[in-house]
């Protein structure tokens, strides 16, 4: 089994994410399989080889900066979890960290 | 298995209206549903709404469109305007579709009758449709299997012959899988050939939209349809669409198919009775023209390992809207705002999706960046330009598909890895972002598999050809019949 690198209850706080104890155990018995995989990759020399993002090529599309059709902004609300008049309603968020 | 090109040809024959086809497929997809579960959601009166219009226009000797009556799937990680759109998660379960996506738009300009949206592992991410946050699919050919996923409801339904064309969206082989397990062929179009506007991201450098049908011709019919530029999407290739139905082949006489040394020892070790399988499709591709050569793939075997560092980083980043905010479901506990970002997504997401975030994040994270992600990147580079050598010698590279048949519901969910094992032979071309698609090829214990083949970027008319050929002498796919459909009688 290879060592698993990560602090599994630090990353998923980066990500936002509350897991159980049960689940972060799981997660890092399964990462040990995985890792044995993604070692492989640790053994090719990529030193002259530039990084791929995508494959097709196209860069920096723009178009001009042009009002087209758009949501109204009851449609663009519709499916807000909360909603206070025209705005989406969300906890505090200043002081709301103590 | 009845195509969607032959049910067009009746209905514009007039021997029967759109509204009759439309009420044939949903009683059949009714039928199998008990046991298939292929839908999350029918939408009966949509789709006689627009089986009703196609009725219209043929009254009024107008053109019914190339997809004219024609009942179509759709998987559930598309926007369709004013339907639920789950992406076959709790954290999307209610939420309506403001906007259709641009394939689906496509589809009803062309004729097509939408007639539910199909069951898929949670945001595409799982290969056996056990992932979905509502029940698992089962597969037309052995009820005890699963579909394959990610496409897994739309493969089901499809296999079972209750429409002959369905939408589905391959990251990693989720459209391929799923084809080789329900006998039906399936289409990974080129990165950027489909616009993939409103469709839901889950990794955007690989995620690409693909027609999964009945046969040959209705795939090509099907791309022909939902190809090309769209300018509400920026990864979309501004290129013409050429004629996929004219590049339809009956030999292949002159070309050259290209079989990779590294999948050919693979599938051997792995099980012998596919590689005899795939050994005698390769004999009948010979027989049929073309001339067979050896090619090498000497990166593919880093595909897997690459693929679960860039598809999980970008599946962090682009998950990372679902925060309870602006729609999806939210959990308030009265806390503060990072409180319920957390609580939303604890319980909004299931375990594979929280798995493949947590590793993405890890991914990118400082420190662990260029050693994981960057690293990741370059060895995609030196998969693709393998693809590109390869390609010198070849016009398609034919290959497995797959490395078993279906397999049964639970044989692999304890260990991601052995499922993340099942797109060994579709994900290198995912990364390329080269075309590929998965045609039937004959049956191991009963059950079907698929060959997969290649071809160069935006190059899918020459993959077409070669499919349609070797599906026309072969015609595997209409050679038994699923299992749940056996067992309902003979039906038309």
């Amino acid at each position: 089994m290879a060592d698993v690198p990560i602090d599994i209850d630090h990353v998923a706080r980066l990500a936002r994410i509350a897991l159980t104890q049960e689940e972060s155990a799981r997660f890092s018995a399964q990462f040990s399989r995985l890792f044995e995989f993604i070692g492989e990759l640790q053994g090719l020399d990529v030193s002259q080889i530039g990084p791929t993002a995508q494959v097709i090529p196209l860069h920096d599309v723009v178009r001009e900066d042009e009002v087209g059709p758009s949501l109204s902004r009851d449609a663009a609300l519709a499916n807000a979890p909360a909603r206070e008049g025209p705005y989406f309603k969300m906890p505090r968020i200043l002081d709301g960290e103590a | 298995m009845t195509t969607g090109h032959e049910l067009k040809a009746a209905i514009v024959r007039k021997e029967r209206s759109a509204v009759e086809v439309v009420e044939a497929a949903l009683a059949a997809a009714q039928a199998v549903e008990p046991q298939l579960k292929a839908y999350i959601r029918l939408l009966p009166e949509r789709a006689r709404e627009s089986a009703q219009k196609v009725d219209d226009r043929l009254r009024a000797g107008e053109e019914i469109g190339p997809l004219g009556g024609i009942p179509v799937a759709v998987k559930d990680i598309f926007c369709v305007e004013g339907e639920i759109a789950t992406a076959g998660s709790k954290i999307l379960e209610n939420f309506r579709s403001p906007y259709s996506a641009t394939v689906v738009r496509k589809l009803e300009e062309a004729g097509a009758v939408i007639i539910g949206k199909t069951n898929m592992d949670e945001f595409a991410m799982g290969s056996s449709c056990e992932n979905s946050a509502f029940f698992p699919t089962r597969n037309p050919w052995d009820p005890a299997r699963v579909p394959g996923g990610s496409s897994g409801g739309s493969a089901s339904t499809v296999g079972a012959g209750s429409v002959p064309i369905a939408l589905g969206t391959d990251t990693g082989g989720s459209i391929r899988e799923p084809a080789s397990f329900c006998n039906i062929v399936g289409v990974k179009p080129t990165y950027g050939r489909v616009s993939r506007y409103g469709m839901i991201a889950f990794a955007s450098s690989l995620d690409q939209a693909g027609p999964m049908t009945a046969d040959v011709r209705d795939a090509a019919q099907t791309l022909a349809v939902i190809a090309g530029h769209d300018p509400m999407d920026s990864t979309s290739v501004d290129a013409p669409v050429p004629d996929y139905l004219g590049a339809l082949r009956s030999d292949l006489k002159g070309v050259r198919v290209g079989l990779v040394r590294e999948f050919e020892e693979q599938i051997a070790e792995l099980d012998p009775r596919l590689a005899a399988l795939y050994k005698a499709a390769y004999a009948d591709l010979e027989r049929l023209g073309a001339k067979l050569v050896e090619v090498q793939l000497p990166h593919a075997r880093y595909g897997l390992a690459t693929y679960y560092l860039i598809a999980p980083a970008e599946c962090s980043s682009n998950l990372a809207r679902y925060d309870g905010a602006r729609y999806g479901r939210r959990v308030d506990d009265g806390g503060d705002v990072y409180e319920m970002f957390e609580r939303t997504r604890a319980a909004g997401f299931g375990d594979e999706v929280k798995r493949r975030i947590v590793l993405g994040t890890y991914a990118l994270s400082a420190g662990y960046y260029d050693a994981y992600y960057v690293r990741a990147q370059k060895i995609r580079t030196l998969i693709k330009s393998d693809f590109d050598k390869a390609f010198l010698a070849c016009d398609v590279i034919a290959g497995p598909a797959v490395s078993c048949p279906a397999f049964e519901l639970g044989a692999k969910t304890q260990d991601p890895v052995a499922m993340y094992l099942m797109d060994y032979f579709t994900i290198p071309m995912s990364l390329a972002g080269v075309p590929a698609l998965s045609v039937p090829a004959g049956y191991v214990d009963e059950l079907p598999i698929g060959l997969q083949i290649v071809a160069p970027a935006f190059e899918e008319g020459v993959m077409l050809g070669v499919a349609h050929a070797y599906e026309q002498a072969t015609r595997h796919a209409w050679s038994r019949t699923p299992a749940v459909v056996e067992a309902l009688g003979s039906r038309s």
